[in-house]
């Protein structure tokens, strides 16, 4: 009992401080291994898509030992009866094989697959989190920009991916790929040639995007995901405002032992379920979808979900083209390709910046916001949400039809309107919704929180006495801040500050007073004494205001 | 009777009641053969024709003239059935569609109309109780006004000598723009939709492409053989009928139920595995 705490068996003690004296890691593990990690489910999220990034390198490991990204012509005579005899490339006959012949193939195509997916809803999940909650408020705007880079890039592992096996499904994402590409003014025959070497579809695509799929995209992907978490890991994690909580500081649970045992944990719930899913649920059955023959095409042909913006906003485009002597402009491809992802896209990436400019903030911040008290980003936050769920819901929109009995036209022109007059009425709701809630929250500090203690007055009227919240979420709610003013004082001579003026300075103070807008001020105190008085008086009735 | 009586001795009697007699025996077996076999095989053949054209009318004028005119002409409310055959009246009725319930862009398939069905005291257990008597009756009627195609035979639609990869492939080149890749179905324009071949027979999947009903193009025998018919019925019972090796067919309509499960289950269950793992702690400081 009274021997040093710090005894270490001899063996080990003698190979650490071998490893210590050479490498130096010994401070460096002590510092880091005691990074105090954050609580709180939402700060999870990124970590799916992480997880899952392993499970996909693993898996996508295992498949490369099988497939053959070769468009060559072969005939199958493999184990699957109804295509026996038929033609097809070398890359659908080996991932026929995989599924069928490969021990444990169709398992690991099926976890590759579900985790794909997986994959990018976790970056959305996570996405979604950091934008609703200001995360990615100075100094974090690089690390947010990075993580709209990866989702840019997961599309495109994405897209490549789904299109390797050369089914029938795929092949009408890639006709539509290069019917994008050939619509681009002036570059489109070259850059189709380019990436199809020749005409539509030849030879060269498969083998193209077997190397875009294996070796740069992930490349790409693991060196930024590889910044992203050096920059959360230098920055410090967010956390939600909270008793004890500031900007100089982070309350948590240390990465050792703490974090790295949740961390770890999560990461088998991840792993959990990406193999349930893969051995329970079917995913891209190829070899129903047949060969890929570029006359054939399905009923029902969808890209894989994050794609399925892109296939509604083509669904629901109007049949729009400009001719100009013998050359045709088809802005009903263009359009639907690439403005709903330039406004999602770039919108993301600018979003922290104009935010930033609007509000003239320039503070540190690693307290996160309530979304309620950023209504203008929640609001906007919800129309973009709504802009990309029409879109996406759209992308099925002969599966709605069918599944639930209406006019194909019908839901063509319901999101034609959606898609634009959607984004508004959300905005204005979200923007009510989170008014609303700032009202709440300011009565909760103001009044109390119900004691479900009634008292009779003496005259007979009932009343519910409100008692102080608890402290832990008062210093919740109190964590608002407030949005910065650029209202500068005007001079002595009426002249206003130099950042408002001019044509663009009074659109950035008009937009700052819209984001101000509606500030509810949270009422410490105000209300007890009257509510004391209403109990004590008998005359009042419970906050009216 | 008197006058036969006085005739009997005619020098003609004898070979008149030799007609009779082969008349008898030959309308007889005509009548009584396809009984025993194949009940809808050889509609508007032999004696009988006449009287099942009868009867068939009789059925027609109390089932179908409603909307379809008394003389099968057309009206405002069904079209003309001059010239469709009786293989459509067939595929129609034998999958519930007609008669139909009310007028709309496209007929559902449905459970057979009563007035088609088997008396409760001759169905069978196990067995369809459709009265296929009744159909042909009907049938051989349309088949009486301007032809059309005929209900195809048990051999015509035998799965077993089509080839089903090359009935995959005219499949693939033929009906899945509509039908899906497997026959789940698809929308189409108008309020019409390409219906799920799952619940299909083989001869009805036979006679929708000869027949061509409703939205549907007709295959005729000049623009898939009745091989090739065989081909792609062997190539869609095959899949239809054959097990998921992946696990749960999600429906098999492609990636918009693997993006629901990917969505409720997978990021689902994430959540609440956050969820759990990050209020473990709550609950001790509690």
């Amino acid at each position: 009992m009274s021997e040093p705490k710090q005894t270490v068996p001899k063996p080990i003690a003698g190979v650490s401080g071998y490893i210590d004296d050479r490498i130096g890691a010994g401070n460096f593990l002590k510092r880091n291994l005691r990074k105090i990690f954050p609580d709180h489910w939402s700060f999870l999220l990124g970590e799916i898509a992480l997880y899952s990034f392993i499970v996909i390198l693993l898996s996508g490991t295992f498949l490369t030992f099988f497939f053959k990204p070769s468009m060559a012509h072969t005939v199958y005579e493999g184990s699957y009866a109804p295509l026996r005899g038929i033609g097809m490339s070398e890359a659908y006959k080996s991932t026929l094989e995989i599924s069928f012949d490969v021990r444990g193939g169709l398992l690991m195509r099926q976890i590759h697959h579900w985790a794909a997916l997986l994959f990018v809803a976790g970056m959305m999940v996570h996405m979604l989190r950091v934008f609703f909650t200001g995360a990615f408020r100075k100094p974090r705007e690089i690390n947010w920009i990075i993580g709209v880079l990866l989702l840019t890039l997961a599309l495109a592992a994405g897209l490549t991916g789904y299109s390797l096996p050369d089914d029938l499904l795929s092949g009408a994402g890639l006709r539509i790929t290069e019917g994008v590409l050939i619509s681009l003014p002036l570059v489109g025959s070259y850059a189709t040639f380019l990436l199809f070497g020749g005409e539509y579809p030849g030879f060269d695509v498969i083998p193209r995007f077997y190397t875009l799929h294996v070796l740069l995209i992930p490349g790409i992907i693991l060196a930024l995901i590889t910044a992203h978490m050096i920059l959360m890991w230098v920055q410090k994690h967010t956390q939600m405002p909270g008793k004890g909580r500031t900007e100089k500081n982070v309350v948590g649970a240390p990465f050792y032992p703490a974090f790295m045992a949740k961390a770890g944990a999560y990461f088998l719930f991840t792993f959990g379920v990406l193999a349930g899913l893969g051995t329970f649920a079917q995913i891209n059955p190829v070899w129903l979808f047949g060969p890929y023959n570029p006359a054939d095409i399905s009923a029902g042909s969808q890209p894989d979900f994050y794609m399925g913006f892109l296939e509604g906003s083509l669904r629901l485009m109007p049949a729009w083209e400009i001719n100009i002597g013998s050359y045709t402009l088809p802005l009903s491809v263009i359009i639907p390709a690439l403005v709903p992802m330039g406004i999602i896209m770039t919108g993301l990436a600018l979003w922290p910046f104009l935010e930033q400019w609007v509000t003239g903030d320039k503070r540190e911040h690693h307290v996160c916001d309530r979304p309620r008290n950023a209504p203008v980003r929640t609001s906007v936050g919800f129309a973009g949400i709504t802009f990309y769920g029409v879109l996406w819901l759209l992308g099925s929109n002969d599966e709605l039809s069918v599944a639930f009995d209406v006019s194909l036209f019908a839901t063509t022109w319901f999101g034609r309107i959606a898609v634009i007059v959607g984004p508004i009425i959300a905005f204005l709701i979200s923007y009510r919704i989170c008014i609303g809630l700032q009202r709440k929250d300011a009565d909760v500090l103001g009044h109390g929180v119900e004691s479900g203690v009634i008292k009779r007055l003496p005259h007979g009227e009932f009343v519910e006495i409100h008692v102080p919240a608890r402290e832990d979420v008062a210093a919740h709610l109190r964590g608002k801040k407030e949005i910065p003013s650029l209202e500068a004082p005007v001079d002595e001579r009426g002249i206003p500050a130099p950042g408002v003026r001019g044509l663009i300075g009074k659109v950035r103070l008009t937009l700052n007073r819209a984001f101000r807008a509606d500030d509810i001020p949270l009422e410490e105190g105000h209300g007890h004494e009257e509510e004391h008085k209403a109990i004590g008086a008998g005359s009042g009735h419970k906050a009216d205001h | 009777m008197k006058s036969i009586t006085a005739r009997r001795r005619h020098p003609l009697a004898r070979y008149a009641v030799l007609f009779l007699a082969l008349l008898l025996f030959g309308g007889g077996y005509a009548f009584l053969a396809p009984v025993g076999g194949k009940a809808d095989a050889s509609i508007a053949q032999g004696a009988n024709a006449v009287d099942d054209i009868a009867e068939g009318k009789k059925i027609f004028e109390a089932t179908c003239a409603s909307c379809h005119g008394v003389n099968a002409e057309g009206t405002a409310m069904g079209p003309s059935l001059i010239g469709v055959g009786a293989a459509s009246v067939d595929f129609q009725i034998s999958t519930g569609r007609m008669p139909a319930a009310a007028p709309a862009a496209q007929m559902p398939r449905k459970a057979i109309a009563p007035v088609f069905e088997l008396p409760l005291d001759q169905r069978k257990p196990g067995q369809p109780t459709i009265d296929t008597k009744k159909v042909a009756q009907v049938a051989a009627f349309i088949q009486s006004l301007g032809g059309g195609p005929t209900v195809p035979t048990d051999a015509d639609v035998d799965p077993a000598t089509g080839n089903a990869a090359k009935g995959g492939e005219l499949f693939r080149a033929n009906c899945i723009q509509c039908h899906n890749f497997v026959g789940s179905g698809g929308a189409l324009t108008g309020g019409k939709h390409a219906p799920d071949l799952g619940k299909a027979s083989a001869k009805e999947i036979y006679e929708a492409m000869i027949t061509g009903p409703q939205a549907m193009p007709v295959f005729n025998d000049s623009v898939i053989t009745p091989q090739e018919k065989r081909d792609m019925i062997a190539y869609i019972l095959a899949v239809q009928n054959q097990p998921h090796p992946g696990g749960a067919s999600l429906g098999v309509i492609g990636p918009v139920t693997e993006g629901l499960a990917a969505w409720v289950v997978g990021i689902g269950l994430l959540v609440l595995a956050a969820i759990w793992i990050t209020a473990k702690r709550r609950q001790v400081n509690d």
